[in-house]
């Protein structure tokens, strides 16, 4: 039997490198930091088209990652889609005339929502909305106009 | 004759539902026997140490290689795609969701578990479980119960560092050996790994693995055939059935927590 200071050191080692490694999962691998609860706003936007969006799907600014959607869902009336997505709230300054696409990461890659800054000095606070929108491009569609269009030629 | 083997396949079920049963009353006398850990706090600690240490070089290197090896796989299959920069999140969450818990359970079960109940089926063998009993002391508060809290508090911190290593196994073949970018391998992984969804319930499945391991293992030790034969069968049972069930287990909490999506 090892002596109970010694014993007390190696259980010490190993639950401290047990939480570490879990913090290290915690904040190098997940998206703990985008997630934050406290530091996010909402924002909406109208959609004609969101065809391939998901919730948790990304939201980007120049690029960059800076939120996530967090509900899509038809308005009735309209039969527009209303997204409305969590920007973390250190990226307080978007203009509010900021254009809001729907866009693929590369060919076959995932749908996210992209934000392409306005001029306006005014910018997005919690429950804005987002006016002007590109809706989802839908390859097939596209595929079946340039098909026509040889068709016509 | 068929009346034979009837009545011998009855016999079998009922010691099996019998076995099954005496499983469940040892759990629900352990589970009554928690709050007496908090006055023998050193068994705890001691057990955390016999199962936990010992176990942490091993589950180190198999992480590791572990996470090599999805490194190398994850990036032949992706770069028939041309999606090598999704590396991070092959690796990361293929280890965070399923090998770090489960391959970490299995791991422990041949480690730890057959440790675990070949010393408490010695102890039944030697009487020692009686002589404790005698002294007015319970064999089960004294010690199952210390056994079974450090390997439920053992577990998730070993599927951790399992995981949290593969990651890094997979970086070390995916960046320095495959030339895949490093700033790709990490971002996308952040990008796509949810903190909720997918290592939390990671570590839900690791307490549940540890909970069924270590219950097994107990169980299986204090109700060996006190002879030497039962000792080394029960270790041989501890580790069938903690892997088999720790598979079968895995089916249901995946079933239950990535099911609807």
């Amino acid at each position: 039997m090892l002596n109970n200071t010694k014993l007390d050191l190696w259980v010490g080692i190993f639950v401290a490198v047990g939480v570490l490694a879990l913090l290290m999962l915690a904040l190098n691998v997940s998206n703990l930091k985008t997630h934050a609860g406290d530091g996010v706003y909402y924002v909406t936007a109208r959609f004609e088209n969101v065809s391939g969006l998901k919730v948790r799907s990304p939201v980007m600014l120049a690029g960059v990652r800076i939120g996530q959607v967090e509900t899509i869902e038809l308005d009735p009336e309209s039969l527009d889609v209303l997204v409305r997505m969590s920007i973390a709230s250190n990226i307080a300054t978007i203009p509010i005339d900021s254009m809001a696409g729907i866009y693929t990461a590369g060919i076959l890659g995932e749908r996210y929502v992209g934000l392409e800054a306005g001029i306006e000095e005014d910018f997005l606070i919690d429950g804005s909305n987002i006016h002007r929108t590109n809706p989802a491009m839908v390859l097939e569609k596209l595929i079946g106009q340039f098909m026509f269009n040889k068709v016509e030629e | 004759m068929i009346l034979q083997q009837l009545i011998i396949l009855g016999k079998a079920s009922r010691a099996w539902l019998e076995r099954l049963g005496r499983a469940y009353i040892l759990f629900a006398y352990m589970v009554w026997g928690i709050p007496s850990i908090f006055r023998r706090f050193h068994l705890f600690i001691q057990q955390v140490y016999f199962l936990g240490v010992f176990s942490f070089l091993l589950i180190l290197i198999a992480g590791f290689f572990v996470g090599m090896v999805m490194g190398f796989q994850g990036y032949h299959t992706l770069a028939k795609f041309g999606a090598e920069s999704s590396l991070g999140v092959v690796v990361a969450l293929s280890i965070v969701r399923e090998l770090g818990p489960v391959i970490t359970a299995l791991l422990f079960a041949g480690r730890a578990g057959s440790a675990l109940t070949a010393e408490i089926g010695l102890m039944k063998v030697t009487e020692q479980l009686a002589s404790m009993e005698m002294m007015a002391v319970d064999p089960v508060k004294q010690v199952l119960v210390p056994r079974l809290l450090a390997g439920i508090f053992v577990l998730p911190l070993l599927a951790a560092i399992f995981s949290a290593v593969g990651i890094l196994g997979g970086e070390f073949v995916g960046v320095a050996v495959l030339g895949v970018d490093s700033g790709a391998y990490w971002s996308q992984m952040q990008s796509s790994v949810d903190i909720y969804n997918d290592i939390l319930n990671g570590i839900v499945k690791s307490i549940f693995f540890g909970l069924i391991t270590t219950w097994i293992a107990v169980f299986e030790g204090y109700d060996t055939v006190p002879t030497s034969e039962g000792v080394s069968r029960a270790t041989t049972r501890t580790v069938v059935y903690s892997a088999l069930s720790v598979l079968a287990l895995d089916f249901i909490l995946t079933a239950l927590m990535f099911g609807e999506h």
